[in-house]
This record gives structure tokens, sequence and C-alpha cells, in this order.
């Protein structure tokens, strides 16, 4: 296929406004569920699945398209550049979350305290101590077992299912790499087990998280409400957690079509953008272990 | 630019002729001086950027009007070519610069100065409610709460606008002069901001974290400002006025103070007829409940008190209420703002007033009581 | 696969279009619909604000409309605009056949409208709707905040996603999709500036969708974010928030700033002065954009150092965008200038722009924002920056390219009229704002002390006059439209890029096969 062929520009297309309609139902539903309309879980739940659908069908258009043979070089390149900043657009999401873990750390509980800056502070809650993890709230150290903020009764330590988990991840990114390299020498069948290895390593990550989220909420006491500490720990390894689940099922995406034979060996973008998007959820959980659970 | 020229002649003109003084007063185009040493340097600074401000607009707008005047289609018919100077590029880089440099430096230094909080004479603490002010004097035993006193008459336009409309309040921060003052500045609900022009004070409230501000104010006077910044409703309605005396007048008020805290102390103890309860109630009504409540107790922000459940209800849940307030709402806790004899008597009048006809009543003492018992 | 097809007939032409000119038409019109709704709010505000006391509506319903005001002409009005000019005028600048992810594209539009229809009608809801300022600080947005807050919140996190895809769509298609010959420092300024807002775009918005995701938690799941109590602080969320808010101002004026960079020298008739200097000049003002944001926040009691370095770094943007200023100025001088509307329109931007950036220079001396912060002064500042600039800007571009998408000259007569209302009307309204405001006069209230009551009662009368002339704006662009004279491919004798080179109005494929640059 030569790259001066022209760009293909699709014809009409009725998915984006279908996609927007189904998205637009989730998240009233979503809002509507939230504030207590007994109608909101269906609402959110037709919306949800409309949207699913919408998007199976969306990226099934865009393979056929592909398979097709309508993409020329350049257009694949447009896809290349739309994946590169999604998943940038990704990092800066996170970037909010770890920015408001750093603040919380640096700044606001050592001044609650009546630390640096703020020492005057230290009158609104007397007794409180800036400690990180944060097990006793500014709430607790003035109310007691009145405090409607309470800490965690526990914490992880770092070097148990966290550590397990940084492991597990990490050789996914490694198989996940391995895959590539299968298909690029037009090996199908190590391309096939080292992905399903990898979708294999990412559903025993989400396995474990979720059995430590258990952990969390029936033993440790450590919930989004146990003041600051757990609503961190919980929106940062929650939003990973659900991008592993995302990436996970991406992956598994392309190992089903590999099964259908799709993928040539200079032509596997589904699986290059899934595999990229792999790599950045890897990247988000080292920078979580390291923060989150070992400082 | 000819704005600018505006907004500057403007000034020269109201500030030059004394026949447009009194319109100068009542156009107010600038910031105020103030009457601090703080409030003056930063006054200064304004003044001073404003008219570096004045400088470049007229040397940038002054070529530009110079081009569209001389250099329009129909006095020159070919333009130009040059499209390209890297010697101007970098003039007009370096030039900004060294400006920016001259205005950084005094700034800083005044910076540092409203930062340095140290070695205060006196410390208040300022507490932002919804929408209130409350002063406590560190160290003093004394504390108060300071709300609107522009009646809602003249906010509705039933009645003429006093001339400190909406910058009124029944209690004034009283602070002596000559000595430096230190605000410990928080909240206990939302964000709001202690803002006194004449001052140059502006604090934002957070609540649960304390903020500090100092002032050494020169001229004794009545000092006039708002909450600045949105905390919902009645944002546009919680003034600040803060009272400067000399050391001396402050000294004097303080042991007044002192007395009428010491009288209300004995008033407690004492058991008060029905009718006066009523009396004293109404009192605390009007300048409490009314914003919400309405005058006739038919409600607004708040649910109507006239015929309410609640205060044609059982007289404990009703003390309840209010000394708890309602959560989430904007029902406060009353319970600390208002003296356990003021609270019997608005629970006492609620009752009653608004053809509730309850007829009962309750005493300072069994406010107190049921305070203790919490 | 048949390239050159027409249009679609009927409404299904707009729904499943993949068309960049179609889609470009569609975002336009939105946001003139969103502005005309925004303008609608905005004069309940100065009606209310016309003399002291309360006379119109509840404090209550007046804080909704504040803030709807802003959400809806930041979000709403100026945003979208741009998108659609983006839609219009990169691919035809560059010689693409169209956006490089057509699908995507429609999608990123037609998320909008759902967008807003969910956001502006928390107003019908119990409680009212969003009454915390477009800035939703919390906990005022959070605890304190009506129900309706939650609906708020997701029309936020789609509109968020719509200005992601959009973004996304405009780097992929200026980096991937140029004529051959099109280096990058040959692009026309507009999809230099564009292409840098894309940027600030996908680097802010998740921030943004991060920042009121904490918000849904607090409310909804109890985490502590911004609650002392549980180890939070009401502070991190206006750090979050203006981590996203400072670029967005810029994303709201660096295409405007190409606009100014295509038509002023159009007709100056004399190359734009400085192409190079102008181009990094814009990408410094984007890098310093991330370093500023708590200029916003000089009185929430942050450190002194971090003052200190959040002054600094705000007075120094007046730099590039001084370079800006100068360019243009000198792009004019010796020219051989003519002044149809777009051109008037561009130079009432330079000078008004740099009115409000003055002021904002002024707001940036932090002792001195001490008096500002939060009163009229900013209010002033801002329109100055937003009407005039970002507004008048894309005023400017409807008139410069109007007869290239519509095929019809615009009758000077009546877009001169409009230009010098609008002049007139906003100068009314805005100028003495900065009056009060020094004098003190806090921003966000619905009634005021009697010292501020005569500018009040001017500027409403302003906001008036300037409202009534975008009705007139209307007429003028529909009757542009339906029979204006027909144009020539050559708009404008002294204008020049690919979009000038094809037929008026543009074809509805254009570049099919690439122009040679
Ligand atoms: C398009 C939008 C836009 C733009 C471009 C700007 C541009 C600037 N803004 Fe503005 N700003 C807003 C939109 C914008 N702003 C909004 C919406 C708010 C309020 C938000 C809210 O609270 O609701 C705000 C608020 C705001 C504040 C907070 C005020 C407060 O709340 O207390 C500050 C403080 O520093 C500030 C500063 C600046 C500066 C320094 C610039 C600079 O970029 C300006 C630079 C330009 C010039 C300086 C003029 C041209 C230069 C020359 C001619 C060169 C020569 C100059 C010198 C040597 C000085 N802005
Ligand atoms: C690009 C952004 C933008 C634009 C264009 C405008 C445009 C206008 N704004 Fe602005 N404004 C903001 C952004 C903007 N604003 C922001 C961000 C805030 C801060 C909000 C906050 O504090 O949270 C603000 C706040 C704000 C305030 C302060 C409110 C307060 O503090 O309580 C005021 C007060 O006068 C005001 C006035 C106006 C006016 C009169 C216009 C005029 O230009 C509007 C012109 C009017 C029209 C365009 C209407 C035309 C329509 C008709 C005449 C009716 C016809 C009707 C139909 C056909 C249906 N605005
Ligand atoms: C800032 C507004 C505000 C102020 C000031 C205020 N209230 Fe209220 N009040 C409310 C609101 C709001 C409610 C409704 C709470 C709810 O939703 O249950 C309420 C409820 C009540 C009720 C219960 C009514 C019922 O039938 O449920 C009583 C009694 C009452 N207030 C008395 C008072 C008194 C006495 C004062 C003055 C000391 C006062 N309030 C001051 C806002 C206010
Ligand atoms: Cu308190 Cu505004
Ligand atoms: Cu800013």
């Amino acid at each position: 296929m030569s790259a001066e062929s022209t760009y293909y520009v699709p014809e009409q297309s009725k998915l984006p406004i279908f996609a927007s309609i189904a998205l637009f139902t989730t998240v009233t539903g979503a809002g509507m569920w939230l504030n207590g309309s007994g109608y909101g879980p269906t609402v959110f739940w037709i919306g949800a699945f409309a949207f699913a659908a919408v998007l199976y069908t969306w990226f099934a258009t865009a393979i056929r398209e592909n398979m097709q043979g309508l993409n020329n070089a350049q257009l694949k390149r447009s896809y290349v550049w739309g994946m590169g900043w999604f998943i940038f657009s990704e990092v800066m999401f996170f970037a909010a979350f770890f920015g408001a873990l750093f603040y919380v750390r640096m700044y606001a509980v050592p001044w609650l305290a009546g630390e640096g800056d703020k020492e005057s502070t230290a009158l609104l809650w007397e007794g409180f101590e800036a400690t990180w993890p944060l097990m006793t709230t500014p709430d607790q150290a003035v109310n007691g077992a009145e405090a409607t903020v309470k800490g965690p009764g526990g914490i992880f330590g770092p070097w148990g299912l966290p550590l397990l988990n940084t492991i597990i991840l990490i050789t996914s990114s490694i198989t996940v790499h391995f895959a590539h390299v299968g298909i690029k020498k037009g090996n199908r069948k190590s391309f096939q087990w080292w992905l399903l290895a990898t979708v294999i390593l990412g559903a025993t990550f989400m396995f474990f998280q979720a059995e430590e989220y258990y952990v969390a909420y029936t033993e440790l006491g450590l919930t989004l409400e146990s003041g600051i500490y757990g609503s961190t720990f919980f929106l940062l390894t929650g939003f990973h957690g659900a991008h592993v689940t995302l990436g996970t099922i991406m992956l598994l995406v392309q190992l089903l079509r590999s099964y259908k034979g799709h993928f040539k060996p200079d032509d596997h973008f589904g699986f290059e953008a899934s595999s990229w998007y792999w790599h950045f959820v890897d990247v988000v959980w080292v920078g979580l272990f390291v923060f989150v659970y070992i400082l | 630019m000819f704005k600018k020229r505006l907004f500057s002649g403007l000034g020269a003109i109201t500030a030059s002729s004394t026949a447009l003084a009194e319109d100068a007063q009542r156009w107010g185009v600038n910031m105020t001086e103030g009457v601090t040493d703080v409030s003056r340097e930063i006054y200064g600074l304004h003044m001073d950027i404003f008219w570096w401000c004045v400088g470049i607009g007229v040397v940038v707008f002054g070529v530009m009007f110079y081009s569209m005047f001389k250099h329009r289609r129909s006095v020159r018919k070919e333009s130009a070519t040059f499209h390209e100077n890297t010697l101007l590029e970098i003039i007009w880089t370096v030039i900004p610069v060294i400006i920016l440099v001259i205005m950084a430096i005094p700034a800083t230094t005044t910076l540092e100065r409203i930062y340095d909080t140290a070695d205060a004479d006196i410390d208040i603490q300022v507490t932002g409610y919804q929408w209130k002010w409350r002063y406590e004097y560190m160290g003093e035993d004394l504390s108060f709460f300071s709300n609107l006193r522009t009646s809602q008459d003249e906010i509705t336009g039933r009645s003429q606008k006093g001339e400190h409309y909406l910058l009124e309040v029944d209690e004034p921060l009283v602070v002596p002069t000559g000595q430096k003052i230190r605000f410990i500045i928080n909240a206990a609900d939302v964000i709001h901001a202690w803002w006194v022009p004449a001052l140059a004070v502006k604090k934002d409230a957070i609540p649960g974290y304390n903020n500090e501000a100092w002032t050494t104010i020169n001229e004794p006077g009545i000092y006039r400002g708002q909450c600045a910044e949105l905390c919902g409703r009645d944002h546009g309605f919680m003034p600040i006025v803060v009272h400067a005396m000399e050391p001396a007048d402050y000294e004097r008020w303080l042991a007044d103070k002192r007395e009428e805290a010491a009288v209300l102390r004995e008033l407690m103890a004492q058991t008060f007829t029905f009718e006066e309860l009523m009396t004293r109630g109404e009192g605390v009504y009007q300048r409490m409940c009314v914003a919400c409540h309405g005058a006739n107790g038919e409600g607004g922000v708040g649910k109507a008190i006239a015929g309410s459940p609640v205060a044609t209800g059982d007289i404990n849940a009703h003390l309840d209420l209010l000394v708890n307030g309602v959560n989430g709402t904007a029902m406060q806790a009353f319970g600390e703002q208002l003296n356990d004899l003021d609270m019997a008597a608005v629970l006492t009048y609620t009752r009653t007033a608004f053809g509730n006809n309850m007829g009962d009543s309750l005493q300072a003492v069994d406010v107190y009581q049921f305070k203790a018992a919490q | 696969m048949g390239e050159h097809h027409g249009p679609a007939k009927g409404l299904t032409r707009w729904l499943y279009t993949t068309n960049h000119k179609d889609i470009g038409s569609m975002y336009l019109w939105f946001s003139f619909a969103m502005f005309l709704l925004g303008g609608v709010f905005a004069l309940v505000i100065r009606a209310e604000l016309f003399e002291p006391g309360l006379q119109l509506v509840d404090p209550g319903f007046f804080n909704q409309m504040t803030t709807m005001h802003g959400l809806v002409m930041v979000f709403g009005a100026v945003m979208p605009a741009f998108v659609g000019l983006a839609n219009w005028l990169i691919p035809m600048m560059i010689g693409a056949p169209d956006m490089a992810l057509p699908r995507m594209n429609n999608w990123s539009f037609w998320i909008l409208p759902f967008a807003f229809a969910l956001m502006v009608s928390t107003l019908f809801m119990d409680g009212g709707g969003p009454n915390f300022g477009w800035t939703f600080y919390a906990p005022l947005s959070t605890e304190y905040a009506p129900p309706s807050v939650t609906f708020f919140i997701f029309a936020v996190h789609i509109m968020g996603a719509s200005s992601i895809m959009g973004a996304i769509n405009v780097i992929a298609t200026i980096l991937n999709m140029r004529a051959p010959g099109m280096t990058l420092m040959k692009m026309p300024l507009f999809v230099w500036t564009w292409l840098i807002t894309a940027y600030l775009l996908i680097a802010v918005m998740p921030v943004l969708a991060g920042v009121v995701t904490m918000m849904l938690f607090d409310i909804h799941f109890g985490t502590s974010f911004f609650d002392a109590a549980g180890g939070g602080d009401p502070v991190l969320f206006q750090h979050v928030f203006w981590f996203f808010g400072h670029p967005e101002v810029y994303i709201m004026i660096l295409p405007a700033f190409g606009i100014a960079s295509a038509i002023i020298p159009t007709f100056a008739r004399k190359p734009l002065f400085g192409y190079a200097s102008m181009v990094y000049a814009t990408a410094s003002i984007a890098i310093l954009s991330f370093i500023v944001w708590a200029h916003h926040m000089f009185t929430v009691g942050i450190p002194l150092a971090g003052e200190l370095f959040f002054m600094y770094a705000t007075m120094l943007i007046a730099v590039p965008t001084g370079v800006k200023v100068f360019n243009w100025v000198t792009t004019m001088f010796r020219g051989s200038i003519t002044f149809e509307t777009p051109m008037l329109f561009s130079i009432a931007f330079v000078i008004l722009f740099t009115i409000g950036g003055l002021s904002g220079l002024m707001l940036a001396i932090a002792p001195a924002d001490f008096q500002y912060h939060d009163t009229y002064f900013v209010v002033a500042h801002f329109h100055y920056v937003l009407v005039p600039g970002a507004i008048f800007s894309i005023f400017a571009a409807v008139y410069y390219w109007l007869p290239k998408w519509s095929g019809h000259y615009v009758n000077e007569t009546l877009g001169k009229t409009h230009f010098w209302l609008s002049f007139v009307g906003l100068n009314i309204t805005f100028f003495p704002m900065h009056f009060v405001g020094l004098a003190g006069m806090p921003r966000r209230i619905p009634d005021y002390a009697l010292q501020f009551a005569d500018f009040n009662m001017i500027s409403t009368v302003g906001a008036f006059i300037f409202g009534f002339s975008q009705v007139f704006f209307l007429f003028v662009v529909v009757k542009t439209i339906r029979d204006g004279k027909k144009a020539d491919a050559q708009v404008w004798e002294g204008a020049e890029g690919l979009e000038w080179t094809v037929e008026s109005p543009a074809p509805y494929h254009t570049f099919s096969t690439p122009p040679k640059v």
C-alpha cells in the first residue's frame, strides 16, 4: 500500500451521535443514582450498555476499514498520534491525584499540626500530630471517639501483596514486550502465548488488588472514609485498578482478535496501542508503589 | 488608550477641582490610601504600576495611532516590506524585563512586611460564619458576633436606605490605634475573606486552618469592609466594621465590656417574667433570626416559624434545635452564638409570637442545664 | 471510495457528518447560542445591579446566574468557537483533506449540546443549580452545595472528554496532515497558536476532571480531600483548580493571537513582523502558564516564598505577550492600512486586550492584589481580556472568513455598525468596573453599598447596548449568508494562505489531493 494513496475520510457515521446519547444517558443515570433516585441504576446501566455497544461497533468499524485496506500509512500515523496523546492526557489525570497526595503530605498535614508556616493552626486541632500515614485525624485528636472522621485502624506495608503486585505488573510489561517481538517476527504462536500470559498476569493483579481492598475494609478499617490517608490511598489505587481492568480488557480483545487471524508483522496497531497503554498503567503503578506504599 | 487617559483625567479633575470634590467622593474612582503604613505603601505601589502602565500604553498606542493615521491606504499607497529585525526584538524583550524588575523590588519589600506578623500587642481571633463574623479577644475572655444591621426593609426598598447601607453591624470590632494587632483568621463553615480596604488587610478565612494578618492603625475612626470570598447566599451581606480608638478609650471600652459580662452573669441567675422574656426575645429575633425566617416568622431561607411543628411542639426538642442547629442546612448551632438568657428569650418569643400561642417559656438556667447535660 | 460527494440532505447531514466544515459550522452556531444564553444570564446580573437594593432576583438565584454565566461563556461560548474555527480553517490552511480523525471530530462536537443541556438543566432542579461561582471552591461546592452539583460534575466530565478529543484531533491534524512543503515554520500563526493551545488542553483538562472527581468523592463517598477534620485542605482544591484554570485562560486567548496575526498583515498589506518570535512567544506563554496558577490565590495564605515565586513568574508573562503586541504594532507601521470590519475588530482587540493585560499585570503585584482581589477590578480585568480579547477576535475571524465559508461578502456598513455598537457598549459596560473595583466593591454580590451606585448604573446600560449589538450581529450573519454579494476566491486583496486559493464558498471537500506549497 503506498503512502501516497488518498487519506480515507469516512462518509457519514451514526456512531458519534449514538455515543454521545449513550454517554449522556450514562452520566445522567449515575447522577440520579448518587442522588438517590430509584430510576438511577436503570438509567445508568442502559446508558453504560449502550455505550459499550457503540464503542464495540466503533472499534469493529475501524478494524474492518483497516482490513479492507482503506487506511494508508498517513492515516495510521493519525491513530498513533491519537493514542499517544490520549495516554498523555491520562498521565495528567493521575498527575492531579499525585499532586494532591504530595500537597497533603508536604503541606496540609504538617500545617494542621502547626508546623511550618501555619503555626497558629495548632490552636484549632490541639493534640494533633503530623504523621504519615495519618492514623489519627485532626478530628479525632480533638474529639476522640466522638469524631466523625476517624483514621484507619491499620494500613498495608509495602513488602507483602503490594510488592508481589509490583513484580506481577513489571513482569507483565516484559511479557507484553515479548508478545510484540513475536508478532513483529511473524511468530503468531509466540505472540499469542505471551499475550495470554500478560492477560493472566493482569487478571492476577486485579485479583490481589480486590483481595487487598477486602482486607482493608473488613479487617483494617481502612476505607474511603478514614481520613485523608484512606482518601488518597483509594483514589490512587482505585483509579489505577480501573485502568488495569481497562488495559486487561484491551489486551484480551487483541488476543481474541489474533485468534481470528488479525494482525500482520507490519500492521498490528490495535495491539501496539494496547501495549503502550499497558506500559503506562505499569509506570503509574511504580509511582504508586513508591509514593503510596513505600514512602 | 484614551480610556486610560480618561482614567487619569478623571483622577486629575477630581483632585484639582474643589467644586467636584464632593462628586469625587461619591464617584469613588481609585483605591483608598487607607490609614496604616502598609496601606499607604500598597497605594503607592498601585499608583506606581498604574503610571508605568499608562506610560507603556502611551508608547504602544501612540505608535499604533500614528501608523493608523499616517500609514493608511489613502495616504500611503505602497507598504514597506520589512518583516524582521533581531535587534528590535531584543530591545523590546529587555526593556520590559527591566521595567518588571523595577516594579518587583518595592513589591517584594512590601510583601515581606505584610508577612511579618511577629510581636503583636493584641491577638484577635476572627472567625467567618455564614453570614457573620465572630471576634474573640484572645486572653481577654471576650468574644462576640458581629451581624449586619441594615434592615430587610432597606434592602427590599420598603424604606429609605441609610448612609452606611449594607456596611453597618450591630457590634463593631473595637481596637486601639498605634498598637500592632494580629488577626488570626479562620472559618466555621465555608471560605470567607476578611477585608477592610482602609487597613489593606484581606485574608481568606479557611475552615480548619488559621491564617494570620496584622495591622497598626494610625488614625482613630470607623473603617468598613466586606466579606470578599463567595460564601453562599448572603455573601453580600456580611460586612465588617472596625472601630479604632485611642488606647485610653479602648481600655475604657474593654472595662465596660467586662462589666457588661459581669452584669450578664448576674442576670443569668435571675428569673424573668414571661413579658420580660418576650421583649428580650423579640430583640434577639430581630437581630439574629429575621434574615432567614422573616419579620413575621413567615420563613425565607429558613422554614416558617409561624405554625412550625418544632416551635409548637416539645419545648426541649425546640431548644435542642436552636442550640445544635440542623446539620447541613443554614440553620446553625446557635448554642455558641447566643448566651443562655438570649436563647431562653428567643425560644420563648418564637413559641408565642406569630400566632404560635404556646405561652410556655424557659429560663436561662434551663438552657444552661440543657447545655451542661450534653 | 467516493470523495467529492456533496453534503447529504436534511438533518442527518448534521447528525452523522464527518466533514470538518460541517462540524466547524455546528461548533460556531452552538457557540453563538451559548454566547446569547450566557449573555442573558449576564443581563440578569446587570439588571439586578442596576441600582442598590434587591429588586429582581433572590440572592441565591443571583449566585446561580453568576456561576452559570461564567461557565457557559468560558466552556460554551469561547472554547467551542475556537474549536469551530480550528475545524474550518486548519485543514484548509495546511492543505489537508479533513481533520485527522473525522468521526471522533463529530463526537467531540455532539457531546457538547448534551453536556450543556445537563449543566443548564441543574437550574431547574431541587435546591437550584450550582451557586458557587465558576471556580466552584470547596467546601461551598461540596459539603454546602445543592444536590444538583452531582450533575454539574458529570457535565464537566463529559465536556472535558470532548475538549480532550478535540485537542488530540487538532494535534494529529497539524503534525500529520500538512501538505508536502508545508513545514512547521511555514504554517500560518493561527495553526501554530492552535497547536500550542491543543497541548495546553490535553495537559489541563484531565486535571479539571481530576479535581471534580475529588469533589464527587468528598460529596458522595466520604473522602476528606477538602476537609481539614480528616487531614485534607480546602485550599488543595484551589491549587488543583487553578493548575487547570490559569492555562485555561490562555486557551481562551492564544487562538485569538493567531487570528489577529492573520488579519493585521492582510489589511496593513505588509507581512507579519517577527513571525518566528511570534511562535516562540506563544510557546513561552504556554510554558509559563503552568507555573503561575497561585496568582489567583494570593490571599489564601501561601507562605512568603511561594507568594514571591508566583508573583515573579506571573509578571514574566508580560514579556512574551509584549513581544506579540509590539510585533502587531510594527506590522502596521509603514503599512498601507485599510479599515474593513475584520481589521477594526483586530485593532480594537490589540488595544483593549493590552489594557486588560496591563490591569492583569497590576493584579500580579501580590501586595497590591490584596486590595484588588475579588473586587470588580478583577472583573474588569478579565472582561477586557475576554470580551474585546477572545470575543472580538472571534468576531474578526467571522467577518474575515465568512465570505470564504458562505460565498457571500458581508455588507461593510452593517459590519462596521456592529463594530461601533459593540465597541462603545463594551467600554461603557466594563470600564467603570475598574473604578468601582478600586473603590472597594466586591464581586459576586447581588447588592452593594450606595457609593457604587452610579457606575453600576452606567455598566448596566452599557451591557444592554452591548447585548443588543450581538442580536444585530446575528442579523448581519444571517443576511450575509442569505443574500450577500457573491464572493471571489481571493476575498481580501492582501490576504495570503492556502484557504484563499480555493473558490468561495469553499467546496465541501478541499485538498483531497494535497496542494504544492
Ligand atoms: C483570556 C483570558 C486572560 C488573559 C489573557 C489573562 C492575562 C493575564 N492575567 Fe488574568 N484573569 C483571567 C483571564 C485572563 N487573564 C480571568 C478569567 C481571571 C479571573 C478568574 C476568576 O477569579 O474568576 C483572571 C484573574 C487574574 C488574576 C487574579 C486576580 C485576583 O483574583 O486577585 C491575576 C493576578 O495576577 C491575573 C494576571 C494576569 C496577567 C499578568 C496576565 C498576562 O498574561 C497579561 C500580559 C499582557 C500585558 C502585560 C499587556 C501587553 C504587554 C505589553 C504592551 C508589554 C509591555 C509590558 C510591560 C513591560 C509590563 N489575572
Ligand atoms: C468569555 C467569557 C465572558 C464573556 C463573553 C462575558 C460577557 C459579559 N459578562 Fe461576564 N463573566 C465571565 C466571563 C465572561 N463574561 C466570567 C468567567 C465571570 C466570573 C463568574 C464568577 O464570578 O464565577 C463573569 C462575571 C461577570 C460579572 C460579575 C458577576 C458577579 O461577580 O456577581 C458581570 C457583572 O456585570 C458580568 C457581566 C458580563 C456582561 C454584561 C457581558 C456581556 O458581554 C454579555 C453580552 C450580552 C449578550 C451577548 C446577550 C445578548 C442577548 C440578548 C440581548 C437577548 C436575546 C435573546 C435571545 C435571542 C434568546 N460578568
Ligand atoms: C442563616 C439562616 C438562618 C438563621 C440566621 C436562623 N435560621 Fe432557623 N432555620 C434555618 C433553616 C434553613 C431552617 C430549616 C432547617 C431544615 O431544613 O430542617 C431553619 C429551621 C428553624 C426552625 C425549625 C422550623 C421547623 O418547623 O422545622 C426553628 C424553630 C428555627 N429555625 C429558629 C430559628 C431561630 C430562633 C433563629 C435565631 C436565633 C434562627 N432560626 C436563625 C435558617 C436560619
Ligand atoms: Cu462570607 Cu462571603
Ligand atoms: Cu491566571
